[in-house]
């Protein structure tokens, strides 16, 4: 293959600052015509900010943005787009009450002379791009009516309908069942050949080295390297990836305790999940770890009682209790701290000690009747235990950064008193810091007998954490693993399934 | 002003006094405004001010506030309840219905509450069981109460109403205290404290502003919402009582568009429309605010229909002129 | 597959309509004979015309409770117009009437566009507003048949083709409506500011401003519903068409236009138009007292809500690759 001179699309030094975070640290990332690059990174490496800053939803703060060598500034989506830049994004973000066509051309319809919407053009364009891409039904077609894979057709066609020089595919796969997997990649095959430049966005290795002919790696919103696939190995590539598993020191602890608190057999959902079953024990640390999308929030959630599950059973300490509704998953000791702390856990606009006892309130309260002294005093307990910094426990907590109000969705749920703790992605989007506090606590809480199950997609925090980590892929447990065993690699190869679709590779 | 200072560790349980925090509520403004008001019009009109006057001006906003406290836990908990003047029509003329056989003043009073707790179990049915929104169901029923109405009295009306059932729109407790009024003070206090000391209330801001974190936080919120919606049905049969013993007869049109008036007493109290937050207080001066400036207007001969320009305005104008205040505060910053 | 040729909820509601003309038919012949059917159209249509104004505004995610309140504000200023002025030709009248209609809608629209007031608040208030006026611009005096001119109240009836002018303008306004909604920019936007407003954003079209236009093109109708409205009954008045916007988010509400934003099509407005007028029409027929028309459209619309969300509900994301496979 021979390297083409200008890459078509160029990002130089990109920083995207949002207010506590650094999401892009000054990164580069080229594309090529005709070639397929690789985006590779944990979450949270800064992937989706790349693909808003490319199409123009996000103004970088400094750093250069450059087509065919020339600096260019997107000032909104549609300056993107007449660059010839387009995005396939993970949720199809599509109409479903137009038709296909519709879908295609909103925006850049054919008109006729009376500046009418020219159906038959539209139609028939609409076809011959469908066509191009393999996809047989009819544009005239409600979008409504597609599954998943059409629909990711459609806002291919899309892309390909604005005559699209750069196309940005992000987790196109997610959604999709092996057989349409492979008409993907005969579609990048396709693109390729009429010279796109194509970024192809992906947790899963086989992916990637199927169709990528490039790699770019970011870690932490900041550049690592970046390469041709054929130059470089899987455990090489991996390495990258998770490669800082040193560079925060999680705390010491032991487990001693054998009790088991928690027993889930058979736990199954029509179409979320199947056969979850394991063991929690006192005082444990129980790491969840899988791609997104792998089932394990929505398992967790079915286990807090928000989702019915359809079989199953949980026992407590032995006891078989029945879980419909969160309030009976609080008041048997289980309690569920959500991912999305923004819509799941804080409640902005209520006061920080009204949220720490919102499902205390029958502790505090005397026959449905509130007592402010003893809510304060519990706030201020698990306030204090947190190290919460705020101005007042009266305070908002829409007002405090990230991390407290991430305190103060732990500290709610702390002052439950519950038995075992559910932690989804507990140090998602917090500064470091906060991440170390945080591990802290999670250690002198399991030090203290509680459980905890820790669901998370940062590989150096389960394998830092976790007594143990099941791994979960495709709604489904894939295995178990323990102290020596649990290495970054093994990790990834699970989730990915990497070794288990070795007949994909060979074909 | 908010960290820096404070040192690590301790925090304040509030950082500003009760006094402060009274001193900047919307509540206090609007007590300010009830009070101009109060004295623009005792300079406006020689007959302002005499109790008996006073007196029957409250009739202005009484039977439209025992609705709105009501609608006010509704909408701080994010849902809307249009059809309640509708359930005033159906509860009064259920009453008006049963006065024609002859019944006496206890049994109007029963059926008037239980009519009005039935229209709000309907319409929490459609909202919380069916799961659909509460602006089209309580549109849908307000059409069907009121429908039921006009299939029962047609342009007729019901009168003959038993003397003693006078006693609830009428009557006088002592001097120039009317039983409504009282009522209204009585009803103003049970749901103050259900709202800001129970822990029932304190379910419904959090539901208000975020019904996700509320149901993980274990709240049962659509039980929360039902309740609700009841209780709203059964403040609607109240008001119908008492609005039925003042006019003394049932017309299908009674009550029209006083959904209008109570929304707007809910608003003008500091109640945000898209829920979370407000208060009872709030409300009751509203209430007060509203009564008032009806009163003063009409003892200046403005009519009712101009007065309606006067609500929908004051609807609007409370929610504008705040967001109005803070773009031009946010483009001076800019600039 | 054939619910991929056939919008569903459209074809119910058009049997639905089908049945109970026949079933009106079977007892009383002379409900379904042309004529009289002609006539059922005429009557229904300024409710038609209204539905689709309100059809727009109910796609955007929006409502416009005001409808009815400005209806009757413009019938009156035109009505008063045409006394002052007896000579002013008709097309000036009904070019004046859509264009205060559209100044309404436009308050309405630039209330909810740019200090961002829930659509429900703005037109419950502007509903109040617009009413008091009239009783302001009247001193709430009547403008009765013989104070207007004969062209005036004559134009809505005068027949041409065998059908009242009335019943033409609504005929056009479906049909232009009909070629906006499906042809247009502006009436696809429309569709992705419902459908799914993020989404919307990314290809560009600003949604607030969609909205606005959304009130603008609901008031003018409304306005030019004012004036056909006035000619037609000749009298004018402050509480002309009282609670007429609950009839016309029940037309809207049974022809299947979703409250959501998004769902909804032109034939379902019209449809939903007609099956009120068929039943308002058909109770004198059938001897059932005028006054269960309130009751019936309040059920209609609990029932049309009720239905339409249970065949409306979304999936969830499907993880498991068996139940995929199942589908």
């Amino acid at each position: 293959m021979t390297e083409p001179l200008t890459p078509v699309v160029s990002m130089d030094a990109i920083t995207k600052i949002f207010p506590g975070v650094k999401a892009l640290d000054a990164v580069h990332l080229k594309l090529y015509a005709g070639q397929v690059t690789a985006l590779v990174g944990e979450n949270g490496a800064g992937k989706s900010t790349t693909v808003k800053v490319l199409t123009g939803i996000y103004r970088p703060d400094e750093g250069t943005v450059r087509i065919d060598g020339t600096p260019v500034t997107f000032t909104d989506p549609n300056a993107a787009s007449d660059n010839g830049i387009t995005a396939i994004h993970q949720e199809t973000v599509l109409f479903d009450e137009l038709s296909v066509a519709e879908n295609i051309f909103i925006g850049h319809a054919p008109r006729t002379r009376f500046g009418l919407i020219d159906r038959h053009a539209m139609y028939e364009a609409a076809a011959r791009l469908l066509r191009s891409i393999g996809a047989n039904f009819d544009p005239r077609t409600r979008l409504r009516h597609l599954g998943i894979a059409n629909k990711h057709l459609v806002a291919i066609a899309r892309a390909l309908s604005v005559d699209a020089r750069v196309v940005i595919m992000d987790e196109p796969t997610a959604a999709l069942s092996h057989k349409e997997i492979e008409e993907l990649y005969e579609l990048i095959e396709n693109l390729k050949s009429q010279g796109k430049a194509i970024l192809f966005i992906s947790h899963k290795f086989d992916e990637i080295f199927r169709i990528a002919d490039r790699y770019t790696v970011f870690r932490d919103g900041a550049f690592i390297d970046e390469g041709l696939i054929d130059d470089i190995d899987r455990d090489g590539l991996v390495k990258l990836m998770v490669g800082r598993a040193v560079d925060h020191i999680f705390p010491t602890r032991e487990m001693t305790a054998t009790e088991d608190v928690l027993q889930v057999v058979g736990y199954a959902h029509p179409t979320e999940f199947a056969d979850i079953g394991f063991t929690l024990k006192r005082g444990e640390i129980l790491g969840f770890y899988g791609l997104v999308g792998a089932g394990r929030s929505e398992f967790m959630q079915s286990l807090f009682g928000i989702t019915k599950p359809s079989k199953g059973v949980c026992k407590i300490k032995g006891k078989i209790r029945v879980i419909r509704s969160p309030a009976d998953a609080i008041s048997n000791g289980i309690v569920y701290v959500p991912e999305d702390r923004g819509k799941q856990g804080a409640v902005i606009g209520l006061p920080i000690f009204q949220n720490i006892t919102l499902p205390s309130l029958g502790r505090t309260s005397r026959s449905g009747f509130l007592r402010m002294v003893e809510e304060f005093a519990l706030a201020r307990e698990y306030a204090e235990r947190l190290d919460l910094r705020a101005a007042s426990l009266d305070q908002d907590v829409g007002q405090l950064s990230g991390g407290n109000q991430q305190k103060v969705v732990i500290a709610k749920w702390l002052a439950t008193q519950p038995q075992v703790i559910i932690l989804d992605e507990p140090t998602k989007g917090i500064d470091i810091g906060s991440k170390a506090a945080v591990h802290e606590f999670m250690a002198e809480l399991a030090a203290q007998g509680l459980s905890v199950i820790m669901v998370s997609s940062e590989i150096p925090e389960v394998i830092g954490m976790s007594d143990r980590v099941i791994i979960m892929r495709d709604g489904r447990i894939v295995a178990e693993v323990a102290g020596d065993e649990m290495q970054p690699d093994v990790l990834v190869r699970h989730a990915a399934g990497i070794g288990e679709m070795s007949q994909l590779e060979d074909a | 002003m908010t960290d820096g200072s404070t040192p690590p560790r301790f925090i304040p349980d509030r950082l500003r006094t009760r006094k402060t925090r009274i001193l900047h509520s919307w509540e206090i403004l609007l007590l300010a405004v009830a009070i101009a008001i109060f004295v623009i019009n005792s300079l406006a009109s020689p007959y302002f001010l005499n109790a008996w006057n006073l007196s029957d001006a409250t009739f202005n906003f009484t039977e439209k506030a025992m609705i709105a406290f009501a609608m006010a836990l509704l909408i701080i908990s994010g849902e809307i309840d249009l059809s309640v003047a509708a359930i005033i029509a159906l509860a009064s003329t259920a009453m008006g219905f049963a006065a024609q056989y002859g019944a006496g003043t206890p049994e109007l009073v029963a059926i008037g509450l239980v009519v009005g707790l039935l229209c709000g179990v309907f319409n929490a049915i459609f909202v919380t069981i069916l799961g659909l929104p509460s602006i089209v169901v309580t549109i849908g029923t307000m059409s069907l109460f009121r429908g039921i109405s006009y299939i029962v009295l047609g342009d007729e009306a019901f009168r003959g109403y038993p003397a003693s059932f006078a006693w609830f729109g009428q009557g006088y407790l002592f001097w120039v205290f009317t039983v409504e009024l009282a009522l209204f003070a009585v009803i103003a206090v049970i749901y103050g404290v259900l709202l800001h000391k129970t822990n029932f209330g304190r379910a419904i801001y959090a539901i208000g502003n975020n019904p996700t974190a509320a149901l993980f936080s274990g709240i049962r919120v659509q039980r929360v919402k039902f309740i609700l919606f009841l209780l709203t049905g059964l403040m609607s049969g109240v008001a119908a009582i008492c609005l039925t013993s003042r006019l003394g007869s049932t017309r299908p049109s009674i009550a029209q568009g006083m959904e209008l008036e109570v929304v707007t007493m809910v608003v003008l109290g500091g109640v945000s429309i898209l829920g979370g937050s407000g208060s009872i207080p709030g409300v009751v001066i509203a209430a007060f605010v509203m009564g008032l400036v009806t009163f003063g207007l009409g003892l200046l001969n403005v009519p009712g229909i101009v007065m309606s320009i006067f609500i929908g305005l004051l609807l609007i104008g409370v929610i504008a002129l705040p967001r109005l205040w803070t773009m031009a505060a946010a483009k001076r910053g800019r600039t | 597959m054939l619910s991929r040729l056939i919008p569903v909820r459209e074809t119910i509601l058009g049997a639905a309509i089908l049945a109970l003309l026949l079933l009106i038919a079977s007892r009383f012949s002379g409900f379904v004979a042309p004529a009289n059917l002609l006539n059922v159209f005429n009557d229904t249509a300024p409710l038609i015309i209204l539905a689709l104004g309100q059809m727009v505004v109910i796609l955007t995610r929006c409502i416009d409770l005001s409808v009815a309140a400005n209806l009757a504000l413009t019938g009156m200023a035109v009505a008063m117009l045409n006394v002052a002025m007896p000579g002013l030709p008709i097309p000036v009248i009904i070019a004046v009437a859509i264009g205060l209609g559209a100044v309404m809608g436009a308050i309405n629209g630039l209330l909810v566009w740019k200090l961002m007031i829930p659509p429900i608040v703005v037109t419950l208030g502007t509903m109040a507003v617009f009413r008091g006026i009239i009783f302001l611009i009247s001193d709430g005096k009547w403008v009765n048949a013989h104070e207007m001119s004969d062209a005036f109240t004559g134009f809505p009836r005068a027949v041409i083709l065998g059908l009242p002018v009335l019943s033409w303008v609504a005929l056009l306004t479906v049909a232009i409506f009909g070629i906006m909604m499906s042809r247009t920019a502006l009436g696809r936007s429309i569709f992705a500011v419902g459908g799914n407003p993020d989404a919307a954003v990314y290809t560009g079209i600003d949604v607030g401003r969609v909205k606005f236009l959304a009130f603008v093109l609901s008031g003018a109708l409304a306005g030019l519903t004012g004036y056909l409205w006035v000619a037609r009954y000749a009298v004018a008045y402050v509480d002309i068409a009282g609670g007429f916007e609950l009839e016309v988010v029940a037309a809207c509400v049974i022809g299947g236009i979703s409250i959501a934003g998004g769902i909804g099509s032109v034939g379902g407005a019209v449809l939903g138009a007609l099956f009120l007028g068929v039943i308002k029409n058909a109770l004198p027929v059938i001897n059932i007292s005028p006054f269960w028309q309130l009751a019936i459209s309040g059920s209609a619309i609990l029932i049309a809500v009720a239905f339409n969300a249970r065949s409306g509900k979304t999936k969830g994301r499907i993880i498991l690759k068996s139940a995929e496979a199942s589908e």
